[in-house]
């Protein structure tokens, strides 16, 4: 019996071979295992070198049964053939074969052993029967992994390839498993098989269970069933066509998540350039067209940070953060004073300025850090994604910026509501002269509230450098949709700002689809262009004597 | 004769564009005269090249002295006026395709070579008409005149105003850029349209064609330029500056604002189309790129650089500011940036009338020291 299924295994080699590159991902995680079994596997291994086929088929299954972590990363690399010893003190080693010659490294603990020549080394032999061994305990050690993620992208990989002689491995695992999402997985496999069995209890049961799942195996199974000349029992097909019919709403729905989950975080990017604006010219009423230039000059703070710590990755968006906002907010508060003071109350002398400006700071940027895109690196736990089921996966990045610009939106709120200087940003907005009558600095407020509109943009920039390339062009790229989304929101309004941002995003990649993404932004254009004849103050009109300004 | 005397009252109290005119009757004869009669190895002989660069600077001037009829004397900045020039530039661009005929590298007879590329069978609709000369005139003109109609509609109906008038017709010269991008369009999508043969059966790289289009961009300038100067000397063009000072006021007293702005500006498209339409045969290529929010800027500090409200300072700033463009990109690609950014903050700073501001006020300086003594 053992025997027939270990055989049967070996048949599904590529099956298994998958099942061993992935294996590897968790090969040296432990690397550091308590000392006694590592001294135990390290004598069994030796064995492996003189040792006959037999004695080899109980060093693996011994291996098996050990419990051992690292027997995965070990039997991978013996099935795979990479694992030798060398010649001169009988050491078992994993090879890697390179230009000229042999990496080697330690098979307990993967440390690097240093180059041989071919020579050197000679190759532990395995026959047929222990491939096959090899696989049949792979798969059982991957199943029964304790990380649920390994034992998932198993189970994946085994219905992948689904056959008769795999299914028991399924079956035996699905009696012992406790997480769902492997659950879920390990029904599809068992199901995919007993769709073919000759049982109809069984196979309506199966296509039951297929309706439930997401994976896309199971669709193409189904799909098999209702194709024309797939299945001649109408009551089967009918069950198929349901259960697909079923699989189908709920990609829909899973489907229409995803779309919403692009647009908010495209909306959030827009919120992040958007909100900065919304101060300066919300708030003061300046137009600022260097506010994309300010967003770039934050992106090149990252790029600068992470030049200055290159070891750790990690932090430097962490530094980037408060740098940018220091960064652009200065240059703000010098734009304010050296240029942006002179001009209050003649917008558009203002906005030509801040051009000038915009162009100064584009050339400044490719004068110093040339017109080439500079790479920004994305740090580890901001990439990969978060796999809600098969049919929705977020991706890291953007879920931290959809968080990162909520925040930035709270934290800016709080300033103005609570804080005193918010207090005096907002007494200097309404009425400029009864503010300057009650003491308050004017122009300090005016230098202070742009270089806080200033610093966000430069915060926004730090989050751009996630998402896109980081060159003297990224700000232009922003300038246009920024003032959209403020002038839709409602100049003066940051709830309008948040609300148009999101919303501006969301509508954005609907269109997308059935337009292609130009298109799309197109139409938003013109949408907005129409919007403001209907309602020339934006979403949000400010009210009262705040809004004759 | 009573037409000089309409053209003479015209340009009554306007000192500056009777100078500016005689200049560029005497620079246009001058320089037609140098490229076609003196030999070339002559040191007085002005290439055609240099020729084709006026030929240029006059479109450029006349675009300006379009924003400056809708910016210094109804106070609309429009940041979208280079849609508009490029408009009238793709409507005389695929007049000069259909001529290109069966030339093109595919030698197609009705397709222009890029839509033979795409695998398409048949013209678009839109296309139909401008193998006539006179359909593509007057398009040239009706297309940047319909958008400013439509669009000047609905913005100045719904009173958008100011800096929200700027901030739109920005997006509209945006959205424009990136709807000419795209190849389904049928302008020639990314490289637009090029490799133009010849303009009403003139070859357009023969001198003689080249120094044709200059003089007729000199002839179209100064007509432009009366047309515009009556315009503003009239009862309507006092209206409009009315309307720049105090539009509340005009409106109480009884004037339709809307109507005076919506005139001027579609009056403005129509000038700006037209510079268009005589840039593209002397440059040789119209492009998407021309619709760039960017270019619609910098046109607003040529006449911001001259002087806004006089006409005649938007074509001197025109020229100077394209001028230090063309020895700047040449010879210090690097500096053109700073300098041109230098120039917005300068400008808006310290020369609020433009140069010609700067003129006025010390004249004006000069005869009051003088009046004591």
């Amino acid at each position: 019996m053992r025997r027939d299924f270990i055989l049967s295994l070996w048949r599904g080699r590529l099956r298994v071979f998958a099942l061993a590159a992935l294996s590897a991902l968790l090969g040296w995680s432990s690397a550091w295992a308590e000392q006694s079994t590592a001294i135990d596997l390290a004598a069994e291994l030796q064995q492996f070198k003189d040792g006959s086929f037999d004695d080899k088929a109980r060093i693996v299954a011994s291996l098996e049964s050990s419990g051992d972590e690292r027997a995965i990363a070990i039997l991978k690399s013996l099935l795979a053939g990479v694992l030798y010893y060398r010649k001169h003190d009988e050491r078992v080693v994993i090879v890697k074969e390179t230009d000229d010659g042999y990496q080697l490294s330690d098979v307990l603990n993967g440390e690097s052993l240093g180059d041989v020549e071919r020579r050197d080394v000679k190759k532990i032999p395995i026959n047929n029967a222990l491939r096959g061994q090899l696989r049949g305990a792979l798969a059982r050690l991957s199943l029964s992994h304790k990380n649920p993620a390994v034992r998932l992208a198993a189970v994946k990989e085994i219905i992948k390839d689904i056959d008769a002689e795999t299914v028991p491995l399924l079956r035996q695992a699905l009696t012992k498993e406790a997480d769902d999402k492997v659950l879920e997985a390990l029904r599809t496999g068992v199901a995919m098989m007993d769709v073919g069995s000759d049982d109809k209890a069984v196979r309506l049961a199966a296509i039951k269970n297929l309706g439930e799942t997401l994976l896309p195996e199971a669709r193409q199974h189904l799909q098999a069933l209702v194709e024309p000349d797939g299945e001649a029992d109408a009551a089967i097909r009918l069950a198929a066509t349901q259960a697909l019919a079923q699989i189908e709403s709920r990609r829909q729905v899973y489907g229409f998540l995803e779309t919403v989950f692009f647009g908010l975080s495209l909306g959030s990017v827009l919120l992040l350039a958007a909100i900065g604006l919304a101060i300066t010219f919300g708030v003061m009423g300046v137009i600022n067209m260097a506010h994309g230039e300010l967003m770039m000059l934050g992106a090149y703070t990252t790029y600068v940070v992470q030049l200055l710590m290159p070891g750790h990755i990690e932090y430097s968006l962490l530094v980037a953060v408060p740098a940018a906002f220091l960064v652009a907010g200065l240059v703000g508060i010098a734009i304010e004073r050296g240029v942006i003071r002179f001009l209050y109350g003649r917008p558009l002398e203002t906005l030509l300025a801040t051009f000038g400006i915009s162009l100064l700071l584009q050339q400044a940027v490719r004068s110093v850090f040339s017109p080439l895109n500079r790479s920004v690196e994305t740090p580890a736990w901001m990439s990969g994604s978060l796999e809600i089921n098969s049919a929705l996966a977020l991706t890291y990045n953007r879920l931290y910026i959809i968080l990162f610009s909520l925040l930035v939106f709270a934290a800016l709120l709080l300033i103005l509501k609570k804080t005193s200087l918010g207090l005096q940003v907002r007494a200097v907005a309404q009425n400029r002269d009864m503010a300057k009558a009650m003491g308050i600095r004017t122009q300090w407020v005016d230098a202070l509230t742009f270089g806080l509109g200033s610093g966000i943009a430069g915060v926004a920039g730090v989050a751009l450098s996630q998402l896109t390339n980081v060159g003297p062009n990224l700000g232009q790229a922003y300038i246009i949709d920024s003032f959209m989304v403020v002038v839709f929101g409602g100049v003066g309004n940051l709830w309008g700002t948040l609300v148009g941002a999101l919303s501006l995003g969301v509508v954005n990649k609907f269109l997308e689809p059935w337009s292609g993404a130009v298109l799309a932004k197109i139409l938003v254009l013109i949408f907005i262009i129409l919007f403001i004849q209907k309602r020339p103050r934006g979403l949000f009109p400010q009210k009262g004597r705040a809004a004759e300004g | 004769m009573p037409s000089k005397g309409l053209l003479l009252r015209i340009l009554e109290h306007d000192t500056g564009g009777k100078i500016f005119l005689s200049l560029l009757a005497v620079v246009a004869v001058l320089v037609s005269v140098l490229n076609l009669a003196v030999p070339e190895g002559s040191p007085l002989h002005v290439s055609t090249y240099t020729v084709t660069l006026l030929g240029k600077y006059l479109c450029y001037a006349l675009l300006a002295v379009a924003l400056d009829l809708v910016w210094g004397y109804c106070g609309i900045l429009s940041l979208g006026h280079a849609a508009f020039f490029a408009l009238g530039g793709y409507c005389m661009g695929m007049y000069l395709m259909r001529q290109v005929g069966d030339r093109g590298v595919y030698g197609n007879p009705d397709l222009p070579d890029f839509m033979v590329f795409l695998n398409w069978t048949e013209l678009p609709w839109y296309w139909f008409g401008f193998d006539q000369f006179w359909f593509t005139m007057l398009m040239v003109m009706l297309v940047p005149g319909v958008l400013a109609l439509v669009f000047g509609w609905l913005a100045f109906r719904s009173r958008v105003t100011g800096v929200y008038l700027s901030i739109i017709t920005q997006a509209l010269t945006f959205a424009l850029m990136l709807a000419f991008f795209r190849n389904e369009m049928g302008f020639g999508g990314n490289n637009g349209l090029t490799d133009f043969k010849e303009l009403l059966g003139f070859n357009l790289q023969n001198d003689v064609t080249r120094v044709g289009l200059f003089l007729i961009s000199a002839l179209t300038l100064a007509v432009a330029y009366f047309v515009a100067r009556y315009v503003v000397n009239s009862k309507l063009g006092r209206v409009v500056v009315a309307v720049r000072d105090a539009e509340d006021r005009a409106r109480f007293i009884g004037y339709k604002v809307e109507s005076f702005k919506l005139w001027i500006f579609v009056f403005s498209a129509m000038l700006a189309g037209l510079a268009g339409a005589l840039y593209v045969p002397q440059v040789g290529i119209i492009n998407p790129s021309e619709f760039s929010p960017l270019n619609s800027i910098e046109l607003v500090v040529w006449v911001a650089v001259g002087g806004c409200g006089t006409l005649y300072g938007a074509v001197l700033g025109a020229l100077l500011v394209n001028f230090a463009k063309t020895y700047f990109t040449g010879a210090l690609p690097e500096v053109w940036l700073f300098a041109l950014g230098t120039l917005f903050v300068v400008v808006t700073l310290f020369l609020p009338h433009g140069l010609v501001g700067l003129l006025k006020r010390r004249r004006k300086k000069a005869t009051l020291n003088e009046a004591p003594t």
